[in-house]
């Protein structure tokens, strides 16, 4: 090679060097277009994607009560908070949180606390949607995997757990109608 | 083999692996220094093509088992939702269907390339074999995959196809409910059937590597049939045979994908887009084409032979037609390998290759039917009759005393010969300066 990086016309670099660039590069573009269709594929496909939002019907559910519903494979934690409650998660001042947010960026209808009831640690699904269940300290879910504690908005208050309890995206459509998703 | 043998290439990192594990210089030995006799024609193309078929239907195929549920109440509906929710679904669907038709076209003419070049001859018998059993495997894995979308054709396919085991004396039935797992074509057999489908491409792929290695071993043939004399005679297969495979495949990708994006049904059979329904039979079964003239010689032998009833004799002789291509390089008795010396075989060959045709055509139409419209007294079956008797005829009768009687034409001396018009020591000399380019 070393004996004719030069042509004769005095060009530094290599016809050759050059039709080896070009066509590796295309070769390599080539290559990622007849393997995207590939991954793809298995990417989330249309039937998956058609179930992205639920709604769901919280017209039987009293107050202090909590439901679970499935969501994208997930529970999701349904709470209609009593007053104490609520109390309680708005008047905890921000920096006693691990993963500041105020109950209000969480809950628009204060009455409804909903959050996707998987633990941020490592994926298990905290206690606490029965009254029989252990709370944990602050009286929101108790994670029994590596005890960590979420309060009454679902943040995050002790344990090894980096961040609150997901809020998925929640429209209410009418009182007792909720759309997740 | 001592540990002082093996000279690794490359530097470095390459260095440091070759040393070990002697994989670069694998490569550098067997496709990149592989000497290749230098007339090869398009029709040795076919081997790089069916290697690229078969990892793309291997890679299709396990991305489709993603999605895929062996399970008679989910297995239609599973394939639906591949063809509409999987992203790229059609797509990997539509390059798996068809890639079975073109895995077929190019392995058909593959072994038309052998038999009219007399590849399967000395010493590349057990190539030849190893490619026979290759054909038999592909077969297998064509059937059960076209049953597991479980559309009519599936379901009846599979009825019929594993019915053929019945008719073996005494143990057939017992043979059928094993490959059944019941007392019909039902939910064990699309459970087996799926797992089968899954395992016979590496046995493929297994197969394959044996077939390359006897390749490496013997050579190539090629369109003279005479062995290479000397380096004049032949090319490294890297710059020039990649070149020339990766070009043909192209071509051959592009025929492929026009298919595949503008035809994805044309070999398709609509009835299969209805759903299995073991009550009710479509009024006719016709197999995949590339399974029609052996179909076309099953439903020929329609009457006793001796003590073989029809129903095994058709049977017998649909095998015997794959089976006797394991015997070709003994019933081909001519010391020429290539059709072109050889006056008689050549248009034999032909004759032979149009009986396949003309098979195939038989197959895809009902025995009964009229040939012409008008001549009541010539049915489709009569032509199944006679291309069924040239069939084996040619095999079995012709081949053998072609060898004795047929006169070849001189063979050139070498492979430079004919090319260059002069000897072996004059081509040789000639070919030198070309090498250099």
């Amino acid at each position: 090679m070393s004996d004719h990086t030069h042509d004769h016309d005095g060009h530094s670099g290599d016809r050759r060097d050059f039709l080896y660039l070009t066509a590796g590069a295309f070769g390599a573009v080539g290559m990622g277009a007849a393997l995207w269709p590939f991954i793809h594929s298995m990417n989330p496909s249309a039937d998956v994607l058609a179930l992205g939002s639920i709604e769901v019907d919280v017209s039987q559910v009293e107050v202090g009560q909590r439901i679970t519903v499935k969501w994208q494979g997930k529970p999701v934690f349904i709470d209609r908070r009593p007053e104490k409650a609520i109390t309680e998660a708005r008047e905890t001042p921000l920096s006693d949180l691990r993963d500041p947010q105020t109950d209000e960026e969480r809950a628009s209808r204060p009455e409804w606390l909903v959050v996707i009831g998987v633990c941020t640690h490592l994926g298990c699904v905290p206690l606490g949607q029965k009254a029989s269940e252990d709370r944990g300290e602050w009286g929101g879910w108790f994670c029994p995997c590596h005890g960590s504690h979420y309060d009454t908005s679902g943040r995050i208050r002790k344990g090894p757990a980096p961040l609150n309890l997901p809020v998925p995206p929640v429209e209410f459509l009418s009182d007792n109608q909720i759309k997740i998703g | 083999m001592s540990a002082g043998t093996h000279k690794p290439v490359g530097t470095g990192l390459v260095k440091w692996i070759d040393t070990r594990l002697p994989v670069f210089s694998y490569l550098q030995k067997e496709y990149a220094e592989f000497e290749s006799p230098k007339n090869f024609n398009w029709f040795w193309n076919f081997g790089a093509i069916l290697t690229f078929m078969l990892v793309l239907m291997i890679l299709t195929g396990i991305f489709l088992a993603m999605q895929y549920q062996p399970n008679t109440g989910l297995a239609f509906d599973s394939v639906e939702r591949i063809m509409r929710d999987v992203n790229f679904g059609w797509l990997l669907r539509y390059l798996h269907a068809n890639g079975a038709s073109f895995f077929f076209i190019a392995v058909y003419i593959h072994i038309f390339r052998g038999m009219y070049y007399g590849s399967y001859k000395a010493p590349r018998e057990l190539m030849w074999i190893l490619g026979v059993v290759i054909l038999l495997l592909m077969m297998a894995t064509a059937f059960m995959g076209y049953v597991l979308p479980w559309g009519q054709m599936s379901f009846w396919g599979a009825t019929v196809i594993t019915q053929l085991f019945s008719a073996i004396p005494l143990v057939g039935d017992l043979i059928v409910t094993l490959l059944w797992g019941g007392f019909s074509v039902d939910n064990p057999t699309l459970n087996r059937f799926f797992a089968l489908h899954y395992l016979f491409p590496f046995l493929i792929f297994a197969v394959v590597a044996l077939h390359v290695v006897a390749l490496h071993t013997t050579g190539s043939n090629n369109p003279i049939g005479v062995d290479p004399k000397g380096p004049q005679d032949t090319v490294k297969f890297h710059p020039f045979y990649t070149v020339k495979d990766s070009f043909g495949l192209a071509v051959f990708v592009t025929i492929f994908a026009a298919v595949v994006f503008f035809a994805p049904n044309y070999f398709g059979e609509p009835e299969n887009y209805l759903e299995a329904a073991p009550l009710n039979t479509p009024a006719a079964i016709v197999p995949e084409w590339y399974f029609l003239p052996f179909f076309a010689i099953l439903r020929s032998i329609n009457f006793d032979i001796w003590f073989i009833e029809a129903k095994l004799g058709g049977v017998l002789a649909m095998f015997g037609a794959i089976f006797v291509l394991f015997v070709l390089p003994w019933l081909d008795r001519s010391p020429v390998r290539s059709g072109r010396f050889r006056p008689l075989f050549k248009w034999f060959f032909l004759i032979w290759l149009l009986d396949c045709v003309v098979l195939g055509w038989v197959g895809a139409r009902a025995p009964d039917a009229k040939v012409i419209e008008g001549v009541e007294w010539l049915k489709v079956i009569h032509i199944g009759y006679l291309s069924t008797f040239w069939y084996f005829f040619h095999f079995i009768i012709l081949l053998p005393l072609l060898g004795i009687f047929e006169r070849p034409k001189p063979l050139p001396k070498s492979i430079s010969e004919p090319v260059l018009g002069g000897g072996t020591a004059a081509a040789g000399a000639a070919s030198k300066p070309m090498e250099k380019m």
